[in-house]
């Protein structure tokens, strides 16, 4: 038996989170005693796959055709199914997010499985499994339980960490029995983005909201990003006038991020905005006013006008960037 | 063509949560309902391109599991356009029953697509989509943020990892949408909420199903420390680096 961990495939990466996952079910697989076994769909090359070896995987199952690097949800499901069914798992961990969330719940029809998603932490019990999870936007933390054979799972960013923990990884080839290839789903375009840093992935956000005035002051914001290597982002009421792209809103309407550091510029820091970024590991408010909400919220908080704190921060930051290497 | 809209009903985003009977469950005294947000911006476009004489759609209804509770939120999903709505009656206890009861009523009704928004604001599972095509057997299609026709057939533009793809699906495909499918969400005219009441809501009996997952008990997240004020961006540069250690 094991622990089968569904891993993201993003042309060829591996995406941090799925290091956490496998960590995530390292621990598992401890109190289980159990194996970890990963699979990922698509072509990646087995230098990348090892660093899961560092993190407690012990097993990859590589689906390595290329009929398989379209993402077509119906057919993906069923290749997980079939990858549950030859080792045995008892447990399946996606990544929680948009794709993770693409397969999971199908997958949890055809097992009858029970998912839980936004999961917080480790399992306080295997028998009845009993975890906690995310729920209401990140007001209330939810104790759920599944009494299923099987148990499907969605561990959130940041929920538990990386601990190192080198395993000898073994890298098998997977070849799944696909009746009929799906024909339903047909690509007819594609644009790869241009931007560097993705923000559902990314580890450092700055995000602006109303206080930045104008969408050309977001200019700004986009140099202290590129110095921090890191994604920009926006409250709802400016993607909503249309200053930043719709993707971009972070908030309980829009994207629920969970970077490393969220700068918040100019942002008041309302309760639908916070509730996406509440798994933040830590929040810098910057404001003009020193009653806005963001600072209840904030771990860090400079008062002052955004367009003199900015540009300097900017320096700032790129020297100790520099100074580092 | 026909679009279904499947709806759930959630607490004010403004509303206090609070919980009763030991933590077991939700209070709801003093809560508000409201359209589940996404849910209301998959509405809103589909309301939109049953106006728009260049698309095929039609016709639009919505589809709801709740109690009698949620009936507000349905004339107002009649008020914003709809042109019917079904009401499956219960209160389900988990995503699964919530998906099976609407592949129960969708199943073999004809349509060009179903749209779901991409999560509630309740649970926050973005499960009942996935569940429902897997259910319909249907094509899912998610992180959906446009559609497009190509003639009649529907073109769907989805968010991808690194970009954007447009895709075609051969049949009734089930979407899940998210923000930018429409950027706000439409305000229901006067005349929009006279025709309403007139407009049918139909409610059916919904079926026995077993939940696959329990909720046992709900507790506040834990109190967030005081902020740290700092004067200059080089103290805030030196606290990230050297104390919390993320630089």
């Amino acid at each position: 038996m094991s622990i089968l961990v569904y891993i993201r495939n993003v042309g060829g990466q591996l995406k941090k989170q799925s290091l956490e996952l496998s960590a995530y079910a390292k621990a598992m697989a401890d109190a289980l005693n159990l194996d970890v076994t990963g699979l990922v769909i698509g072509t990646m090359a087995d230098g990348e796959l090892k660093k899961l070896g560092n993190y407690g995987m012990s097993r990859v199952l590589k689906v390595d055709d290329e009929q398989y690097n379209q993402r077509v949800n119906r057919v993906y499901t069923r290749i997980v199914e079939q990858a549950v069914n030859k080792t045995d798992a008892k447990y399946i961990l996606f990544p929680d997010n948009a794709q993770g969330k693409a397969i999971a719940p199908r997958l949890s029809v055809r097992l009858r499985a029970g998912f839980i998603p936004q999961v917080l932490d480790l399992p306080s019990s295997f028998e009845p499994f009993t975890v906690k999870k995310r729920a209401f936007t990140g007001k209330a933390i939810a104790t759920v339980t599944a009494h299923t054979e099987r148990v499907i799972l969605t561990p959130m960013l940041n929920s538990f960490g990386l601990p190192e923990n080198a395993q000898d990884l073994e890298i098998q080839s997977f070849e799944p029995h696909i009746e009929e290839p799906d024909s339903r789903l047909e690509l007819v375009g594609k644009q790869l983005s241009e931007e560097g840093v993705q923000l559902a992935d990314a580890d450092i956000v700055v995000s602006g909201g109303r206080g930045m005035r104008s969408s050309e002051n977001f200019a700004m914001l986009e140099e202290l990003a590129a110095t921090l290597g890191a994604a920009t982002a926006c409250s709802r009421p400016v993607a909503d006038d249309g200053w930043r792209p719709a993707d971009e809103h972070v908030g309980q309407t829009g994207k629920i991020i969970a970077p490393n550091i969220y700068f918040a510029i100019g942002i008041s820091g309302a309760i639908q905005h916070v509730a996406g970024v509440s798994g933040a590991k830590c929040i810098v408010g910057i404001n003009s006013d020193p009653e806005a909400p963001i600072f209840e919220v904030a771990d860090y908080g400079l008062v002052g006008d955004a367009f003199q704190i900015v540009p300097e921060l900017n320096e700032v930051f790129r020297k100790h960037m520099h100074e580092k290497k | 063509m026909r679009v279904f809209v499947c709806m759930s009903y959630v607490p004010d985003t403004t509303t206090k949560i609070r919980f009763k009977e030991a933590n077991t469950q939700l209070d709801d005294a003093s809560i508000q309902w409201v359209i589940n947000p996404w849910d209301e911006l998959a509405l809103t476009r589909a309301v939109e391109l049953k106006y728009d004489a260049a698309s095929p759609v039609d016709e639009v209804e919505i589809v709801m599991v709740g109690g009698v509770r949620c009936e507000p939120i349905l004339r107002k999903g009649l008020a914003i356009g709809a042109d019917k709505a079904t009401r499956i009656d219960v209160e389900p206890l988990d995503a699964f029953q919530t998906a099976t009861q609407l592949a129960t009523y969708l199943q073999g009704k004809d349509c060009g697509f179903i749209v779901c928004g991409i999560e509630s604001g309740d649970y926050n599972e973005a499960a009942v989509g996935g569940m429902l095509a897997e259910l319909l057997d249907y094509a899912s299609v998610s992180s959906v943020s446009s559609v497009q026709f190509d003639g009649d057939a529907p073109v769907y533009q989805r968010d991808v990892a690194n970009g954007k793809e447009q895709v075609k699906v051969d049949g009734p495909a089930v979407l899940i949408v998210q923000k930018g499918f429409a950027r706000v969400p439409k305000i229901p005219n006067m005349r929009g909420i006279m025709t309403a009441r007139s407009k049918p809501l139909d409610v059916i009996p919904a079926i026995e199903v077993e939940p696959l997952v329990e909720f046992v008990e709900y507790a506040a997240p834990p109190a967030k420390g005081r902020v740290k004020m700092l004067n200059t961006p080089e103290e805030l540069v030196r606290s990230l680096s050297d104390e919390a250690k993320l630089l």
